[in-house]
């Protein structure tokens, strides 16, 4: 659906996206994540067709966006950072104009308008201006003329920004939905977005792709290292850390201090992430020690994210 | 052409939408009644050559104020993004915007009807003079709306658009006066003359229609869309 190769964009002598290059399979929700001012929304900006790029090339569904740039943005919704709209005018009217530049045929029109304004449920504000919308209203304005001429592919950016958290979930809803049908990219700096909505994430930093992956592979560590929280009773920490790290697969044992009960409770770093609870229960087993507690904690999207945007080693 | 009607029909609503339209017009209607009717009775002719003769000046504030928002205000706000994004040529949004603008100076215009009607009411003016006066303001104000919004489109700030507006269309108005032609070199005085707006609507205004100068204005209109396409389109894939 989306292929971008080398997309690079200069302000001057700020670089604010690097040569990104990337593939959008065609019902794919894909999501943009990093930091403020990562570049995400240059990037978007540019598969819009809103600003030429300083160099690089994006086709969308096949058709170069430097050649046919009328027929891409045909075929794309796309709803800008923070949701820019013209205040003045009223719900239906905006929504009519939006419908009639999408070249959506007068007797469609109606029936069109009629259906986004209840999927996005803007009913009781139909007949408003809409600067006096609320914030999340705005927004679903925004998504509903995103969709209004049913493109396959939507491109929003910071939908969620500003919202409640009910209208988070809600609009998470209508994504996820959306996403069943049509190709969805979006953008974010909020990390449990990404888990709830996307099926795959890019992390962007300083205009280059620092990562990607689904949610699922990027959490389960860069590095697939595991950190394993026990409580162990047995003779002495010393001793218990001793033979914790005689085991092959444990790289360090922190002892970080004893519980009323006697419990000593460490924090220890295992290479094999998947198995490594498993392995360290036999190893307590073997040397006969009392297990209290054990935790395995899986590297979280928000420490990858983290890693990744400061720029330490992945 | 449906594309252009669209954004053509949301510029023009967009002008009721917030009461500044209903000022600009009863000013200007309050304004250039009143300028008229003061020597109308000195004079005591039924002629409306008066009216004219101050409604380019009064034209040449009312018009930059009329445009300055069409392009500064979308980019202030952001709306931009929204407009250039939707798959509208950039000569269609240009056009759009400017017949919008022009159908709001036919507005004004229409309004100040109720003069010759009061003047052929008193006497019997010529009816041809005033016709063509129409003709010349309709086609002058047409020629600095064009200014304007290319000027709009440069910038975000609409003040700066008002006053770099009223300023180069000053110029060009002057540019052909005795006044101006005055201390320029011999050779090129002609050309001064022929460029300035205001000589063509004074002669558009005795009621000769001299294809010369309805084409100088659409030219000069056709030139500054043609400015404002590439202004606009400065930001897009090439």
């Amino acid at each position: 659906m989306i292929e971008v190769r080398d997309l690079t964009k200069h302000f001057g002598t700020t670089h604010a996206v690097k040569g990104i290059s990337f593939d959008v399979a065609r019902g794919e929700v894909l999501g943009f994540l990093g930091p403020n001012g990562a570049g995400k929304s240059t990037t978007m900006r540019m598969i819009t067709g809103y600003i030429p790029p300083t160099a690089g090339s994006a086709r969308i569904a096949g058709i170069d966006l430097a050649e046919n740039s009328l027929e891409v943005r045909r075929r794309i919704g796309y709803l800008p950072e923070s949701a820019p709209l013209y205040g003045d005018m009223e719900v239906v009217d905006f929504l009519r104009f939006i419908g009639t530049v999408r070249g959506i045929p007068q007797s469609e029109l109606g029936p069109r308008m009629k259906r986004m304004i209840e999927r996005c449920g803007l009913e009781k504000v139909v007949g408003r201006a809409i600067h006096h919308l609320s914030k999340g209203y705005r927004q679903r304005v925004g998504i509903a003329q995103a969709m209004i001429h049913d493109p396959d592919l939507l491109i929003l950016d910071e939908p969620t920004s500003g919202l409640d958290p009910n209208q988070i979930v809600e609009i998470r809803e209508l994504i996820k939905e959306l996403g069943r049908e049509k190709t969805v990219i979006l953008s974010t700096h909020i990390l449990p977005e990404v888990s709830a909505t996307c099926g795959r994430v890019i992390i962007i930093n300083e205009g280059t792709i620092v990562g990607s992956g689904t949610p699922q592979e990027l959490s389960a560590g860069s590095d697939g290292k595991a950190v394993v929280h026990a409580s162990i009773r047995a003779g002495s920490e010393k001793v218990i850390a001793e033979k914790l790290l005689l085991e092959d697969f444990i790289e360090e044992a922190r002892w970080e201090g004893t519980t009323q009960e006697g419990l000593h409770r460490f924090s220890i770093t295992a290479t094999d992430a998947d198995r490594a609870g498993e392995m360290l229960f036999a190893v307590i087993v073997k040397h006969g020690w009392t297990l209290g507690e054990m935790r395995t904690e899986s590297v979280s999207l928000e420490d990858v994210f983290r890693k990744l945007t400061r720029g330490e080693a992945a | 052409m449906r594309n252009i009607f669209a954004v053509m029909r949301k510029e023009f609503r967009g002008y009721f939408d917030s009461p500044v339209a209903y000022i600009y017009i009863t000013f200007f209607t309050v304004l250039s009644t009143w300028l008229f009717m003061r020597s109308f009775f000195l004079v005591s002719q039924a002629t409306m050559r008066g009216y004219f003769g101050i409604l380019p000046w009064l034209l040449l504030f009312f018009i930059p104020a009329v445009t300055m928002r069409l392009w500064a205000e979308e980019k202030k706000l952001g709306t931009i993004e929204l407009l250039m994004t939707l798959p509208l040529k950039d000569v269609e949004v240009v056009l759009g915007k400017f017949f919008a603008s022009f159908l709001f100076l036919a507005v004004t215009l229409v309004l100040s009807l109720a003069l010759p009607i009061m003047v052929s009411m008193l006497g019997e003016p010529d009816l041809g003079s005033i016709a063509g006066g129409y003709l010349g303001a309709i086609l002058l104000g047409g020629a600095y709306l064009a200014i304007g919004l290319f000027v709009s489109s440069l910038t975000e700030n609409q003040i700066i658009a008002f006053i770099i507006g009223v300023t180069i269309t000053f110029l060009l108005f002057v540019i052909g006066e005795e006044f101006v032609v005055y201390n320029a070199p011999d050779a090129i005085v002609p050309m001064l003359k022929f460029l300035g707006m205001g000589a063509h609507f004074d002669s558009i205004g005795r009621g000769v229609v001299d294809s010369r100068d309805v084409i100088y204005y659409l030219s000069l209109i056709g030139f500054f869309l043609f400015l404002n396409v590439r202004s606009v389109e400065s930001r897009k894939w090439k």
